[in-house]
C-alpha cells in the first residue's frame, strides 16, 4: 500500500468516524428539543414565561432551626424522589450543617441548599448553557443539554450541586432527573409553576413546629419574606463573593 | 524502517496501543452504563484521575509544539528538523487528552450538544474553540512543512500556531483560574503557570519520543541536539518550579489561604508527599541535576530526566486537581463545621480501575497516532541534512 493510499484511507476513516455519529446525534438532539415541552422544568405550566418581576427566595431563621431535626431534608428527598442519601455519591439538594464558632463556641444548625444566586457561578461556567437562571431568580439545570462535565460543581461555593452517579428508578413525574447530569434544589419549581406558594422544605419545617424556613417573593414589598428581611438582620453565605444569593440566613 | 523485523515490531506496538485504546473505551462504556459510581469520584471530588490524564495531555500538547515554533518562527535549524515530529505529537496528545475528557462526561453521547450550544461566558466553551482551532492550525502547519509548494507559508503557519498555543494553555489554566469557589484555584497566576508547565511537559514528551525513535533506528542523538535540548528542558523545569513556588508563597501570605496551603504542603497526607517527593524532588530537582551535569545527561540521561519530568507532572496535577477539591469548601469561615454531606471534612478520593484505564486509553490513543504517523510520513529528524550553523 502506498503512503498516499494509506493517508487517503486514514482521512476517509477519520471523516467517517467524525461525521457518522454526528449525523445520528443531530437527530437525537432534534428529538430531544421536540420533547422539551414535556420536560416540565422549562417554564410555568400555564405556558407563560417565568415572571421577571418576581425574585423567589428563602429566609432561614437559624435560631428556630433545631439541631438534629431533618424534617426539611426528608421532605425534599420525598418531594423530589431522591431516596435516602447515605453516600458521598448520593444526591443531596438540601443538607443540615452543624456549625460552632471557633472563637465563641456559639452553635447553630443551618440548612444549606442551592442559594439561587443573582450572579450564579454555575451558570457562568456551564459550557452549553444547561445551567440557567429563570427570570424569577430560580437557578435550574436543563436536563436535555447538561453534558455532565461537572464544571458547575467545581464553581459552586456552596457544594449545592449533585451529580447523578447511578441509573435512576421510580422518578417523580414532576421532577425529571437524569443519570450523568448535574442537579440541585429547584426551589420546588414544579409547585411554584402550579401556583403554590410553599416549598416542600418550608412546609415540613412549619409542620414540625419550627417555622424556620420562610419562602416568598423578595421583590414584593408586601410579602412576609420582604417584611422580615427589611426588619430583621439577615446575611447571605459567602457574601464576600458578591453573588447575591436569594437565600438569606437570620441569627448567624 | 523497512526490514521484516521492524515491520513486526511496528505491528506488535500497534497491537499493544490498540489494546490500550480498547481497554480505555471499554472502561468508558462501563462508566457510562453503570454511571460514575464505577469511579472513585463523588459530589465533593467531581474531577478525578481522568482529568489528571486529560489535562496533562492537553497542556503537554501545546508545549510540545514549542520545538516547531523555535524552528519555524526563530529559524533554528536544529529545531526546524524536529518541527514535523513536534506537530504530530501535538495533534496526537490533543486527541488523546480530548478523548479522555469527552468520555469522562456524564453524558458523552451529548458531545454534539457541546458542539452546537455555547455559553460564551464559560471558559470551557472557549476551550472547545481553542482545542478544535489548535488541531486545525497544526494540521495546516504540518501540511506547509510536508508540501514543498507550501513551504514558504510554513513560517506564517508556525507563528499562528505559536500564538494559538499560548491562547490554548491560557484557556486551560483559566479553567481553574476563574473558579471563585475553591481555595486552590481563583488565581490569575494559573494561566502563566500552565504555560510554563506546558513548556517543560511538552519538551519532556518530545525528548522521550525522539529517544525511542533514534534507538529504534539504531542512531545516536547528535551531541549538539542532546546538549541544547537538555539545556532548554533544564530552564523550563527551573521556571516551572519557580512559578509553583510563587503560587504557594502568595497563598501562604494570605491569612484566608493558610489552612489550604498547610493542607497541600504539610498536613494533607498523600498530597504533601506527592508534592514534595513527586513534583519537587523527582519531577524537578532530580531532572534538573541530570540535565545540567554534562556527565549525567549523555546517553540515557536526557530521556531519563524527561521521564522524571512527566512523573512530576502527574504528581503536580494530582495534588492540584484532586487536592484542590479534597480540601473542604469554606462556607462558614471561623467555624467548626460538620454535616452528613462531608462539610468541613477532607474528602477521601481513591481512583478506581475504569478511571485509570480511561486515562491510559487516552495515552494509548496518542501513542497509536504517533506510531502510525511516524510510520507513514517522514517525521524522523534528519540531522545529517541540517545546514551547519
Amino acid at each position: 500500500m502506498s503512503r498516499r493510499a494509506v493517508l487517503g484511507a486514514a482521512v476517509a476513516a477519520l471523516a467517517g468516524v467524525a461525521l457518522a455519529p454526528g449525523i445520528r446525534l443531530i437527530e437525537v438532539a432534534r428529538a430531544a428539543d421536540g420533547a422539551d415541552g414535556a420536560g416540565g422544568a422549562a417554564g410555568p405550566a400555564a405556558g407563560k414565561g417565568a415572571d421577571p418581576k418576581v425574585r423567589w427566595g428563602l429566609l432561614i431563621d437559624t435560631t428556630r432551626c433545631a439541631e438534629g431535626c431533618t424534617a426539611c431534608v426528608d421532605a425534599c428527598n420525598a418531594e423530589n424522589g431522591l431516596g435516602t442519601p447515605s453516600r458521598p455519591t448520593d444526591a443531596r439538594w438540601i443538607r443540615k450543617v452543624e456549625i460552632r464558632e471557633l472563637r465563641t463556641g456559639r452553635q447553630a444548625s443551618v440548612p444549606v441548599m442551592c442559594q439561587h444566586c443573582a450572579e450564579p457561578p454555575c451558570v457562568d461556567v456551564c459550557p452549553t448553557g444547561a445551567s440557567f437562571k429563570r427570570a424569577d431568580g430560580i437557578v435550574l439545570v436543563d436536563r436535555h443539554s447538561c453534558i455532565g462535565c461537572r464544571y458547575c460543581m467545581m464553581a459552586c461555593p456552596y457544594k449545592a450541586r449533585s451529580f447523578v452517579h447511578e441509573p435512576l428508578h421510580d422518578q417523580k413525574p414532576d421532577v425529571p432527573r437524569g443519570k450523568g447530569c448535574v442537579e440541585s434544589c429547584t426551589l420546588c419549581v414544579h409547585r411554584i409553576d402550579r401556583g403554590e406558594k410553599l416549598t416542600a422544605c418550608a412546609e415540613a419545617c412549619s409542620a414540625a413546629g419550627h417555622g424556620a424556613i420562610l419562602f416568598g417573593d423578595l421583590n414584593d414589598p408586601g410579602s412576609e419574606i420582604s417584611r422580615r428581611v427589611r426588619e430583621v438582620r439577615s446575611r447571605q453565605l459567602r457574601a464576600d463573593l458578591n453573588l447575591d444569593p436569594g437565600v438569606r440566613y437570620e441569627g448567624l | 524502517m523497512s526490514s521484516r523485523d521492524d515491520s513486526r515490531s511496528f505491528w506488535a506496538l500497534l497491537g499493544l496501543g490498540g489494546l490500550g485504546m480498547l481497554a480505555g473505551l471499554a472502561a468508558a462504556h462501563h462508566m457510562e452504563t453503570a454511571g460514575h459510581i464505577a469511579t472513585g469520584m463523588d459530589n465533593q471530588v467531581v474531577w478525578g484521575l481522568p482529568h489528571v490524564f486529560a489535562i496533562f495531555m492537553i497542556v503537554a500538547a501545546s508545549g510540545v509544539l514549542n520545538v516547531a515554533s523555535i524552528g519555524s518562527v526563530f529559524g533554528e535549524a536544529l529545531y526546524k528538523k524536529r518541527a514535523p515530529l513536534s506537530g504530530l505529537l501535538c495533534l496526537a496528545m490533543l486527541a488523546g487528552g480530548l478523548m479522555v475528557l469527552m468520555l469522562d462526561l456524564g453524558r458523552p453521547e451529548r458531545v454534539v450538544v457541546a458542539a452546537t450550544h455555547y455559553n460564551f461566558k464559560s471558559v470551557f466553551a472557549w476551550n472547545v474553540f481553542l482545542y478544535s482551532g489548535m488541531a486545525a492550525i497544526v494540521a495546516v502547519y504540518l501540511w506547509t512543512m510536508f508540501e514543498r509548494r507550501l513551504n514558504p507559508w510554513s513560517r506564517s503557519a508556525g507563528i499562528a500556531a505559536l500564538l494559538w498555543r499560548f491562547a490554548l494553555t491560557t484557556g486551560t489554566g483559566s479553567i481553574f483560574g476563574f473558579l471563585v469557589a475553591r481555595q486552590a484555584y481563583q488565581s490569575a497566576l494559573l494561566a502563566p503557570l500552565f504555560i510554563v508547565l506546558s513548556f517543560g511537559w511538552g519538551l519532556a514528551v518530545f525528548v522521550i519520543t525522539q529517544s525511542v525513535m533514534y534507538a529504534w533506528n539504531g542512531r545516536p542523538l547528535p551531541a549538539e541536539a542532546e546538549q541544547r535540548l537538555a539545556r532548554l528542558l533544564a530552564i523550563f523545569v527551573a521556571a516551572a518550579l519557580y512559578l509553583v513556588l510563587v503560587y504557594h508563597l502568595t497563598n501562604a501570605y494570605f491569612a484566608r489561604q493558610h489552612d489550604f496551603t498547610a493542607f497541600v504542603l504539610r498536613d494533607g497526607g498523600l498530597f504533601p508527599v506527592l508534592f514534595w517527593a513527586g513534583f519537587v524532588l523527582v519531577g524537578s530537582l532530580v531532572p534538573f541535576v541530570l540535565l545540567v551535569v554534562p556527565a549525567a545527561r549523555s546517553g540515557p540521561g536526557l530521556a531519563l530526566a524527561a521521564a522524571f519530568v512527566v512523573l512530576g507532572a502527574f504528581a503536580f496535577l494530582y495534588v492540584f486537581i484532586i487536592g484542590g477539591q479534597a480540601f473542604p469548601l469554606e462556607i462558614f469561615p471561623g467555624h467548626e463545621v460538620r454535616s452528613a454531606f462531608g462539610d468541613g471534612a477532607v474528602a477521601h478520593y481513591v481512583p478506581r480501575w475504569p478511571e485509570l484505564l480511561l486515562g491510559l486509553g487516552g495515552v494509548a490513543a496518542a501513542f497509536v497516532a504517533t506510531l502510525v504517523g511516524v510510520r507513514v510520513l517522514a517525521f524522523m529528524p534528519q540531522d545529517e541534512l541540517a545546514a551547519p550553523k
